[in-house]
């Protein structure tokens, strides 16, 4: 390969590519970089450049907006380059353009011509290059131009085209599932293509189908099984094989496909039970992609019809992955368990400290995971420690994504399994606090709904205690600083309605906060239109209660600053304070009522009450009323309207005009056409019809602030379909469940006797003695009761194991110890002992760290020779070297199997793990006798390319001498 | 699917950027620079996932390169893992003992060798031979184009226009 190892640019270009590697800061980069465009948007537009010097240009083109500048001076040559007809710029300009253009970019349509084009060539690597550039660039509207060039292209004779023209059409049906429905029998064919790699393309597509619609494909299940079974008994070609695992990629991608045509499919499940069986079997957990098929095939097994003995099978391959020491294996064993979770709840039983240990990683990623876990698995009677977790890992990120997302996991954990309202109310306050910014408008409405409706008992005592329990920790944290404005709100709000309610607290007292509130947060206008709501109502049921209303001060000057505001919505409800405040006891009564909030309002749909005024307006001559769909003459038509209308509510883009506001507000400013007719329809009335209601509308705008908070209520009502958290009903649930936990406790764990569950109470009593993390452990899985036995009934067993454990003679301190007891509960009952090791675990921190060290104690003897001789790391890096030196000559001279060895991997590993040590302590050394060591596959391929790159002056320093390091050992 | 390829040094440089998903220059600048961000930053034997709005960042480390293939939230981690070390091995072998150099210098043909190897975001070829015989068919065909380049397909070229 005459590339290898060339580097075929300019002198110029090396230098940028140095000079930019060398730069000692963001800014001088961009400096260059800077200069590099002024010079190429020079030299590229000179006529008559030579191609050679062009397709360069087109390079460091590439290269300067990889690095995140503008380029887009020189898309146009990109695109002038692909007319070409050597196929060296060609394939230059096609690169070029796949990599600058989206493909709406307006240049694509010069490019549409020349792909027809290329698509006709004789020769298929011009060929090739076209089918590369149209997956990236042919968007809709131009699919149909190339579409049936790419159909016939599917039984071109090379396979490397067969394959990506059905690649191709896969992107198409990304793009425009439409265009491309008709050649689904064409995707079938080339299921059954002679060549592997076209058929494993082939699944690309069929899944996007398959996931789209399986029941077209059912009949597909039994050849997709005897592909699979081929595969998996190395019946393809041995180039397909991949670290000894045959064709892993086309085994993953049929399990995929297999679990969607299987699910909730039992006689197309049955086809498969065998051959997912055989894959688990003969799975090999010893390699990265062996665990990435066994993985597969149980996410297959818990998608498909259930099957008692896969399950069973995919169970103990999770416990393998939970014990494993590898972070991606148990990240993916806690994923795996929570799919299986679904269909055997007790598998977690046996996992429980495995998963507690995740939850306690330092690793983002895994706790995070473990979280997600964690709300599979929540029921009533574990929710409160779950979400106390995750409030507690939410106030320690920083990350909003997530703290949204974790935020309304709590909300709605605590809405459907909340054990009292008192509960639930601390925790909204805790996430309010927290994450109030970030949470969704409705969780503060459903709180307040909640305050004001209770859990639906229907008991009194319990509502008024909920209340002035939510308005005790309100008035302790309204002092806190910088509260979010949701949360503020939802204060405003309860303390206006409660506040005052159980004669606790006086009105002033109330209305005083209130108004430091307001004035605290002046520039937020709802908190100061919900503070300023509240002091009405505070003000009105001392009113309705024939007290005498003193205002404050300060409130006094609140309401004038309001009446003054250049909002017009606090300016009314200021207007509406002194009008309450004005009134006598029955006026005030009737307009705010007490505790009404959750009343329902009821509105006469059909202004029954307009009928007399409407009779009489007829009667002296006025226009009867044609409603919308008489207008416009087509009812049909406006269904349709009316039901894309509600679609587009949910989407929030709307790609229509605003439609005219319906059922109430005509009624309201032109009641004169109310009553429905079937007359004839008059264009200029409907015309004037509408107008008058969108003028109408702007009306009615300033009216719903009059009244804002009763239509605010209201709203929030609308929005709350079914009550999720009424807690009856979840307790109910949980206590179905507790039996069944406990007959499978046995299951589980044989040596334990059946015996019904404790009480929570005294679960809770035996906890206080154990560790903290069985504590959680009992709280998170309700085992606690299991433990415990497992405790009495066996306790010499584990300690034995334990000592056997080659860690553990390795290092024999205590903490250690007790970590590799640890990992050994999951499978062996703790000793009694471990109470007393479990004390210094409490923390979890330590032992977390232990196992680590240990493992890299272990991994330095193992290499420590790699290690030591890295300076002169020639002795034994020349060895493997020139084996593969071996294997990559005799591939060049005929193709023998490139088959790298899997020692050559663990090599590797090997080496990436102990690069940073190395690096860090011995990265002096390095530096410069190791580069012609290493570099190149033996000493003189290794000196030519050293001594290359010095001539272009580039040399290693000691700032980056793994430039030189080689990517695999 | 594959929405990003990303191969970032351990000091943040870019060297190579395939994007199947669209994301806008500004966009992709932003992406890079959070990611490098969270995924330079962790500890070793950590995952080598990180989940990132929404998708998941598969990464690993080969000598002092990042390879970061973001992906959706369906997909087979460990799959993609393989992937990585699928594409790294083909580069080893086109390349002979790659190192980040060769990559700084001739970032091209590593674009060339992923357009092989993925397309669409998907993985289209699963064979490292088949692979290499379609690269060294291109590569074969550079080389005359380059001998002949004044001389064969000129000829043809004007004789056709």
């Amino acid at each position: 390969m005459g590339s290898q190892g060339g580097f075929g640019q300019s002198k110029e270009f090396l230098d940028l590519i140095k000079s930019i590697g060398e730069a000692r800061s963001k800014a001088e980069e961009d400096r260059i970089v800077i200069r590099e465009i002024e010079t190429l948007k020079r030299r590229i537009s000179e006529p008559d450049i030579p191609k050679r010097k062009m397709k360069e240009y087109i390079i460091r083109l590439l290269y300067v907006e990889m690095l995140g500048h503008d380029a887009s001076f020189g898309y146009i040559h990109a695109v002038k380059m692909t007319h070409d007809d050597n196929l060296l710029s060609k394939r230059t300009g096609y690169l070029a353009v796949t990599l600058f253009l989206n493909d709406d970019h307006d240049l694509i349509i010069l490019i549409v011509n020349t792909i027809q084009k290329d698509l006709k060539s004789d020769n298929y690597l011009v060929v090739c290059a076209a089918l590369n550039a149209v997956c990236r660039l042919i968007n809709e509207e131009t699919i149909p131009a190339v579409l049936p060039l790419i159909v016939e292209l599917l039984s071109h004779g090379k396979e490397a085209v067969r394959k990506k023209a059905v690649m191709a059409l896969h992107s198409f049906y990304r793009k425009s599932p439409s265009s491309v429905s008709h050649l689904v029998s064409n995707f079938r064919k080339r299921l059954c293509d002679n060549d592997p790699g076209v058929m494993g393309a082939t699944l690309c597509p069929l899944f996007d189908l398959i996931n789209d619609d399986p029941n077209p494909y059912k009949d597909l299940v039994v050849s997709f099984v005897s592909i699979l079974k081929q595969v998996a008994e190395h019946r393809l070609p041995k180039s397909y094989d991949y670290h000894q695992m045959p064709a892993p990629f086309v085994q993953i991608k049929l399990l995929k496909i297999l679990a969607l045509l299987g699910s909730g499919d039992k006689p197309s499940s049955e086809h498969m039970y065998t051959v997912i069986g055989d894959i688990i079997r003969k799975g090999d957990s010893s390699s990265n992609i062996g665990n990435a098929i066994l993985y597969e095939s149980i996410r297959t097994v818990s998608s498909i019809h259930s099957n008692a003995k896969l399950l069973e099978a995919a169970a103990d391959v999770i416990a393998k992955f939970l014990k494993s020491d590898s972070h991606n294996l148990k990240y993916m064993g806690i994923d795996a368990l929570g799919r299986l979770i679904k269909l055997s709840p007790l598998i977690a039983e046996q996992h429980q400290l495995a998963v507690i240990d995740c939850l306690e990683d330092p690793d983002d990623t895994l706790k995070r995971k473990t979280f997600e876990l964690l709300y599979k698995m929540t029921k009533s009677s574990n929710v409160e420690v779950i979400v106390d977790r995750m409030i507690e890992y939410m106030i320690s990120i920083s990350d909003d994504h997530y703290k949204t997302y974790i935020a309304s996991r709590c909300v709605e954990l605590a809405e459907q399994f909340a054990p009292s309202n008192h509960w639930f109310i601390q925790t909204m306050n805790k996430v309010f606090e927290h994450a109030g910014d970030l949470v969704n408008i409705k969780v503060a409405h459903n709180l307040m709904r909640l305050i004001a409706e209770g859990f639906g008992e229907d008991d009194d005592a319990a509502y008024s205690q909920l209340r002035s329990s939510a308005v005790e920790s309100y008035l302790r944290i309204i002092g806190e600083p910088k509260l979010p404005s949701v949360f503020l709100q939802v204060i405003c709000w309860v303390l206006g309605e409660y506040g005052t309610a159980d004669g606790k607290h006086s009105a002033s007292y109330i209305t005083g906060k209130l108004c430091d509130m307001a004035e605290a947060y002046s520039n937020d206008e709802i908190v100061k239109a919900y503070a300023i709501t509240a002091l009405t109502k505070i003000y009105a049921f001392e009113i309705a209660a024939g007290r005498k209303v003193d205002m404050l001060s300060e409130c006094q000057s609140l309401v004038e600053e309001l009446l003054a505001s250049h909002s017009t919505d606090l300016q009314q409800r200021a207007y509406e304070l002194q009008a309450v405040i004005g009134l006598d006891a029955r006026a005030v009564e009737a307009i705010l009522p007490h505790d009404a909030s959750c009343e329902d309002i009821e509105v006469d749909k059909n202004l029954s009450f307009l009928n007399g005024y409407i009779q009489q307006s007829i009667e002296s001559g006025a226009m009867p009323y044609i409603s919308e769909n008489e207008r416009s003459g087509m009812v049909n038509t406006s269904n349709f309207r009316s039901h894309d209308q509600q679609e587009s509510g949910q989407h929030g883009l709307r790609f229509e005009a605003y439609e005219v506001p319906k059922a109430p507000v005509p009624s309201k400013v032109t009641p004169v056409s109310l009553s429905s007719t079937t007359d004839l329809v008059p264009v200029p009335e409907s015309l004037y019809a509408r107008e008058t209601q969108q003028i109408s509308s702007v009306g009615l705008a300033s009216d719903t602030g009059s009244s804002e908070l009763k239509l605010r209520l209201d709203g929030v009502q609308k929005k709350w379909g079914k009550p999720t958290y009424s807690s009856p009903a979840s307790s109910s649930n949980s206590t179905s469940q507790n039996p069944v936990n406990g007959v499978t406790k046995v299951d589980v764990a044989t040596t334990i006797n059946s015996k019904a569950r404790d009480s929570y109470d005294s679960r809770k009593q035996q906890n206080e003695i154990d560790p903290e993390k069985q504590k959680l452990a009992a709280s998170l899985f309700g085992g606690s009761t299991k433990t415990e036995r497992r405790t009495s009934t066996s306790s010499k067993g584990p300690k034995a194991s334990a000592a056997d454990r080659p860690q553990d003679s390795k290092a024999a301190s205590v903490p250690n110890k007790a970590s590799g007891e640890k990992t050994n509960q999951v499978q062996q009952p703790p000793p009694q002992d471990l109470l007393d090791l479990g004390e210094p675990t409490v923390t979890a921190a330590p032992p977390a760290v232990d196992p680590f060290m240990q493992l890299e104690g272990l991994l330095d003897s193992s290499n420590s020779s790699a290690v030591s001789n890295s300076g002169g790391a020639v002795a034994n890096a020349p060895d493997i070297m020139g084996l593969y030196r071996g294997t990559t000559s005799s591939e060049q001279s005929g193709g023998g199997g490139y088959n790298p060895a899997s020692g050559d991997n663990l090599n590797l590993l090997s080496e990436l793990s102990n690069a940073a040590a190395v690096r860090g302590t011995t990265g002096a050394t390095i530096v410069s006798p190791l580069s012609p060591s290493v570099k190149g596959a033996n000493a003189k391929d290794s000196l030519e390319k050293d001594a290359k790159v010095r001539q272009m002056g580039v040399t290693p320093t000691s700032q980056n001498p793994n430039l030189f390091r080689d990517l695999l050992g | 699917m594959i929405h990003f390829v990303l191969l970032i040094s351990r000091q943040g440089k870019v060297r190579l950027t395939k994007w199947y998903s669209p994301y806008t220059q500004k966009e992709r600048s932003k992406v890079i620079r959070e990611l490098s961000g969270v995924i330079l930053s962790r500890a070793p034997k950590l995952c080598n996932f990180v989940e990132w709005r929404g998708h998941k960042v598969v990464y690993k480390r080969y000598a002092s390169l990042y390879f970061c293939m973001c992906i959706d939230d369906t997909d087979n981690e460990l799959e993609v893992l393989e992937m990585i070390h699928h594409f790294v091995e083909i580069l080893d072998r086109y390349f002979g003992s790659v190192c980040e150099l060769d990559l700084i210098f001739n970032f091209h043909k590593a674009y060339y060798i992923l357009d092989e190897l993925l397309i669409a975001g998907e993985l289209q070829e699963s064979s490292k031979k088949t692979v290499a015989r379609l690269i060294a068919a291109q590569d074969s065909l550079v080389e005359t184009a380059k001998e002949e380049a004044s001389s064969l397909s000129n000829i043809i070229a004007q004789a056709t226009k």
